[in-house]
């Protein structure tokens, strides 16, 4: 809520400058965003009566006026189409300073002499773009000070209101708590309560007494349409961010601001009959305020009258029953609808209004009689009329509250003790009223605009804010100090990503939300989940693996001229399987072009599969049981057939491996090949805690064996079955060579294997090996036809 | 006894000019060797007369261990050249950059998260995490955010449908973590948030700490005391900390953290709009509400709750002017953090 300064002094005036009256209201919880000045600085502007105008004789557009300052005459120079006879202007005098640069000079314009300027409402600053001169009331004192008769030393304060501070969305609800924090006096504007003139009502009935507990309604007859908005109004409502409208509309806002009450004015003759406030009924319609029209429902409290919804209630007016520049009576209306039925409609609509703001954090109940009575005064005063009488509907009004406050529970919330003295003449000031007490503590009347007090907390919060955030003491938490087991066989997300970078891998974080075509590209075979309302197309919906983040990556630095990239990501992937949402953290990466960065002594060769392949494995390392995962041959949509393995451990598929499919790397336009891997963390879980094998003393004994077999035969299956044959005394069974070409026939290819051999108390001989070699060679001739080279 | 000394002084100048071991070995052998000069010269001592033969002998040792001595100087002088000759043949030159295959890292955000971490697992916090796709529950309900209060509007919530959204906050986890345990809790819970919100000061993902306290005296006191406490610990600077009174359904009291702009330090600039004051995080005392809707006694136990965001966190530690840096992954970027 933006609000002036010097209306909020009006209201309350504590002896602090403006800069400490920020720093008050904020560090009280009432944030001054910001503050700017309501017009440019300038000095040496006066209140000027032009006296007489005539044409200049050698320019069209220029008028040279006589301008008294109240003492002298001046000849002045004035091109303003608005320029007359009569009026009161603001008269920049000779010396006059406007802003940081103009000083007002003698200046000749087309031959004829000027003796200052006279100022548009631009010129002063006090809006971006006028057209003519700035009009001054008749009333205007000739020759007072600009600055000072219009009260422009003065700034508009923006004021960040959290949720539950309703009660000081309005001048007087600011100066209430300006005085709680500097215990000054308020003085309030007086105005009288307005007795009828004319004896006409309208009915009205409330048929939602729960959304509707109070509202009042007034006939005035007869206001001058051809009013105007005051100057000393219409400026309060600019220096608090509202535009003039018409003084009837001015009004309402003016007593919005001021009490925090909102109003709203029917053009009378647009009613027909009765006033009812009641829910809507399912499809109605109605053109708001604004000429958008929507189609209501039961959950929308409404103003109707006999015929038809007028508007929706403490939001907006409907614009049929709008006030115009040709009304002559209105129907004023001023009510208290509960929070509940106001809160959330106006969004559901896509509207946002200062009455529906205020009403869905709360409004004083007993505000509206109040805000009537100002109404009607200042109508009166503005535009004249008859006013008839208040009609008074009233359902259930909320119940008064009493709150409990332990002392006890003061100290222990805030760490500090606040005398009973204290404690009561800080409330008291909030108008929080004591109503009982005794030995543990007191009892409070919660007054009728505090919509966010209603338990002890909330009076604790109360006293705090109120003796000072700052005043209060600081400690340091004291605490018991139980041990906490972590289990080892736990590998953290943070050791996965510290594997990672040092196996040169950079990790990356991309949006959880990614393009829905992309998706359908390289994600899990499911239907992701969607968002209802995304930001964008290419974040519609839930990634089910980690890869089109890191594809997307992958385009944006090669767009960069990057030439090489090893990244990772962890994070949550969000699958929807037979409508249950597993939510899982999956570690994702992916190289792409050379093995070395540019270097003296790297060799050229691009990255290709068993590189990613290698550093999950070390990655599984982390585990101890890497034994434990096999890589299985088999086809995923994002995946290059032939290239592609599937992770597994115990018999459950925990990941992926593969070339990008080359259809992708035509489709994302991506040069070279790009590897993408993928593993559930949870496979990682749990990691083997070592158990320690005794060191044998003896020698260890290698032999190497090369075999042939066809080319299907799968390196993993012929070294697990030399595993199984060889025996517990193997140790070592390395895979150092793998070739097909020359000497070898087609279709098959050589795999030459180290077998290294030891025992745990005596030294191996021939006689142990020859056999277990024979047996393996066996093995493999009859399980892989496989021969010895 | 003149040809003794003219062969020994021929014999040591021979051994110093050999130039290698080959040449030295054929030296000692034509001297020293079982035909060598020095040898025969002692063999035919028999020939001289017996009064002689003492001193001319022991003229013939001085001679041989002379030269033996003389020999393996040289022997080891050749060695010491040899190896010399061997080591500047060897020479490279160790400016030439070393071979690397390119190292990886952190992002700066998991660099940060994992500094803050570190520090309240110092204090004996437990870290926790939970899912990103919550329920209304434990986003708004659980925390005293009824249906329909001003303050949903404020989160701008990614909905999949009614009751199902993406989290605003990593409060939801303080509410599992209350659900499932038994106080005292002492945890923190890093994450991803989302909120629907894309501009130059708004990303609709980014990071949060969410910290929580509860035992059975805790007290506004403590949370400035461990907020200021952190604040130091993570800026590794002693800055003023300022507590102000603001809103958050879930807590009451409830505080805007302000620190001393870490820019500037208070005298205003840029960052910190001029105010000479950073908005850091939201704190409170957790809602009575809160907690008895988690089944903890509100009468017997108390605590403090904090939510920080990570993202600003990062930026202000490491001068990152544009929030966007953090999530196009530019490896120009993220190659600055390691």
């Amino acid at each position: 809520m933006k609000f002036s300064e010097r209306w909020l002094r009006e209201w309350v005036n504590p002896a602090i400058g403006s800069d400490e009256l920020k720093h008050l209201l904020t560090m009280a919880g009432l944030e001054i965003e910001s503050s700017e000045a309501v017009a440019i600085d300038f000095s040496g502007i006066v209140v000027g009566n032009v006296l007489a105008v005539s044409q200049h004789p050698d320019a069209d557009k220029l008028q040279v006026c006589t301008v008294s300052d109240g003492e002298n005459q001046f000849q002045v120079v004035c091109g303003a189409p608005n320029v007359r006879a009569g009026l009161n202007v603001p008269f920049a005098k000779l010396g006059a300073k406007l802003g940081n640069e103009l000083v007002i000079k003698k200046a000749k314009l087309r031959g004829i002499e000027s003796f200052g300027m006279l100022c548009s409402a631009a010129e002063l600053g006090i809006v971006e773009a006028a057209v003519g001169l700035l009009e001054l009331p008749e009333s205007a004192p000739v020759g007072r000070d600009v600055r000072d008769y219009l009260g422009l030393d003065d700034q508009s304060f923006e004021v960040n209101l959290t949720p539950n501070r309703g009660d000081c969305l309005g001048l007087a609800g600011l100066a209430r708590e300006v005085a709680v924090l500097t215990r000054t006096q308020i003085t309030p504007p007086q105005f009288k309560s307005i007795a009828q003139v004319v004896d006409e009502q309208r009915p009205v009935t409330i048929e939602s007494p729960a959304g509707c507990p109070r509202y009042l309604g007034r006939v005035i007859r007869n206001i001058n349409p051809h009013a105007e908005t005051p100057l000393w109004m219409s400026e309060k409502l600019r220096r608090s961010g509202l535009r003039n409208i018409d003084p009837v509309v001015d009004i309402t806002n003016y007593v919005l601001l001021e009490l925090g009450q909102p109003m709203h004015a029917f053009d009378l003759a647009k009613l027909d009959g009765g006033i009812r406030i009641r829910q809507a009924l399912a499809n109605e319609q109605l053109v708001l305020l604004d000429g958008k029209q929507i189609t209501l429902d039961p959950e929308v409290l409404v103003i109707a009258d006999q015929s038809k919804v007028i508007a929706m209630a403490g939001i907006m007016g409907g614009l049929q029953s709008a006030v115009g520049p040709l009304t002559t009576d209105v129907f004023l209306e001023s009510a208290f609808f509960s929070p509940a039925a106001i809160a959330g409609r106006a969004r559901r609509f896509g509207l946002h209004t200062d009455a529906g703001h205020r009403y869905e954090r709360g409004v004083d109940y007993n505000l509206p009689a109040c805000a009537m009575d100002r109404a009607t005064a200042l109508l009166l005063e503005i535009a004249g009329g008859q006013p008839g009488p208040v009609t008074v509907c009233e359902a259930q009004l909320p119940a008064t509250i009493t709150v409990r406050l332990r002392r006890q529970r003061i100290s222990r919330v805030l760490g500090v003790e606040i005398s009973d003295a204290d404690v009561e003449s800080i409330l008291a000031r909030l108008g929080i009223q004591k109503t009982a007490m005794d030995g543990e503590g007191w009892h409070f009347q919660i007054p009728s605009w505090r919509f966010d007090l209603s338990i002890e907390a909330d009076l604790i919060e109360e006293l705090a804010r109120v003796w000072g955030y700052d005043n209060l003491p600081v400690t340091t938490p004291a605490a018991r100090l139980p041990l906490h087991s972590k289990p080892e066989s736990h590998i953290s997300v943070r050791q996965v990503k510290q594997r990672l970078a040092s196996l040169g891998y950079q990790e990356v974080i991309t949006y959880s939300f990614v393009d829905a075509d992309l998706e359908a590209a390289v994600g899990e075979p499911t239907t992701p989940v969607s968002l209802a309302n995304p930001i964008s197309q290419d974040m519609a919906v839930m990634r089910t693996n980690l890869w089109s983040g890191l594809l997307r990556a992958l385009k944006y630095n090669q767009n960069r001229q990057m030439t090489r990239l090893k990244m990772f990501e962890a994070g949550l992937t969000f699958i929807n399987k037979n409508n249950v949402l597993r939510q899982d953290i999956k570690v994702g990466y992916m190289m792409w072009g050379a093995k070395n960065s540019e270097q003296w002594c790297g060799s050229n060769d691009q990255f290709d599969f068993y590189d990613l392949k290698g550093d999950i494995q070390s990655l599984l390392g982390l585990t101890l049981a890497a034994d434990e995962f096999e890589f299985i041959a088999d086809v995923h949509k994002a995946l290059q057939p032939g290239q592609t393995a599937r992770v597994v451990r115990g018999g459950q598929s925990v990941g992926w491996v593969g070339a990008l499919h080359p259809s992708l790397h035509q489709a994302l336009d991506i040069p070279g090949k790009v590897f993408l891997a993928e593993l559930d963390y949870a496979a990682l879980q749990p990691a083997r805690i070592p158990l320690v094998e005794d060191l044998s003393r003896f020698p260890s004994v290698r032999r190497d064996l090369a075999l042939v077999v066809a080319n299907d035969i799968t390196a993993a299956s012929l070294l697990q079955e030399l595993r199984n044959s060889a025996g517990p005394d193997l140790k070592e069974l390395t895979l150092f060579d793998v070739y097909q070409g020359q000497n070898i026939e087609t279709g098959k290819k050589s795999l030459a294997l180290g077998l290294t051999f030891q025992h745990a108390s005596r030294t191996l001989a021939d006689a142990d090996i020859n056999p277990i070699i024979d047996s393996c060679i066996k093995a493999l001739e009859a399980k892989f036809n496989a021969e010895l080279r | 006894m003149d040809s003794l000394n003219t062969l020994t002084q021929q014999a040591l100048s021979a051994v110093l000019a050999s130039g290698s071991h080959e040449e030295l070995e054929n030296l000692r052998v034509h001297y020293l060797g079982k035909k060598g000069i020095l040898t025969e010269q002692l063999k035919s001592l028999g020939a001289l007369p017996a009064a002689e033969r003492p001193s001319a002998g022991a003229a013939i040792n001085v001679a041989k261990v002379q030269l033996q001595e003389a020999i393996s100087q040289r022997k080891d002088a050749l060695d010491a050249a040899e190896s010399a000759r061997k080591l500047s043949a060897e020479k490279i030159d160790v400016s030439l950059p070393g071979r690397i295959s390119g190292a990886g890292g952190l992002h700066p955000v998991s660099r940060t998260i994992e500094r803050i971490e570190n520090i309240f697992i110092a204090a004996g916090f437990e870290v926790v995490e939970g899912p990103e796709i919550e329920d209304d529950y434990h986003n708004f309900s659980a925390l005293n955010i009824p249906e329909s209060h001003p303050a949903r509007a404020m989160h701008d919530t990614f909905y999949f449908d009614a009751n199902t959204l993406l989290r605003t906050h990593t409060s939801t986890v303080q509410v599992r973590v209350m659900e499932t345990g038994k106080p005292p809790f002492r945890v923190i819970c890093p994450g991803r948030v989302y909120r629907c919100d894309s501009d130059m000061t708004h990303t609709p993902m980014f990071h949060q700490v969410e910290g929580l306290l509860i035992d059975e005296h805790v007290s506004f006191a403590d949370l400035k005391g461990l907020i200021a406490d952190f604040l130091k610990a993570f800026f590794e600077a002693d800055l003023a900390v300022r507590f102000r009174p603001s809103y958050f359904p879930f807590t009451e009291p409830s505080a805007e953290v302000d620190v001393q702009c870490v820019v500037c330090k208070g005298t205003g600039c840029r960052v910190c709009k001029q105010t000479g004051w950073l908005e850091i995080m939201g704190c409170g005392m957790v809602h009575p509400k809160v907690l008895a809707s988690s089944n903890v006694d509100p009468e017997k136990y108390s605590g403090l709750a904090f939510g920080m965001g990570v993202d600003r966190l990062t930026m202000l530690r490491y001068q990152i002017k544009d929030l966007r840096l953090l999530f196009e992954n530019d490896m120009r970027f993220l190659r600055q953090f390691h």
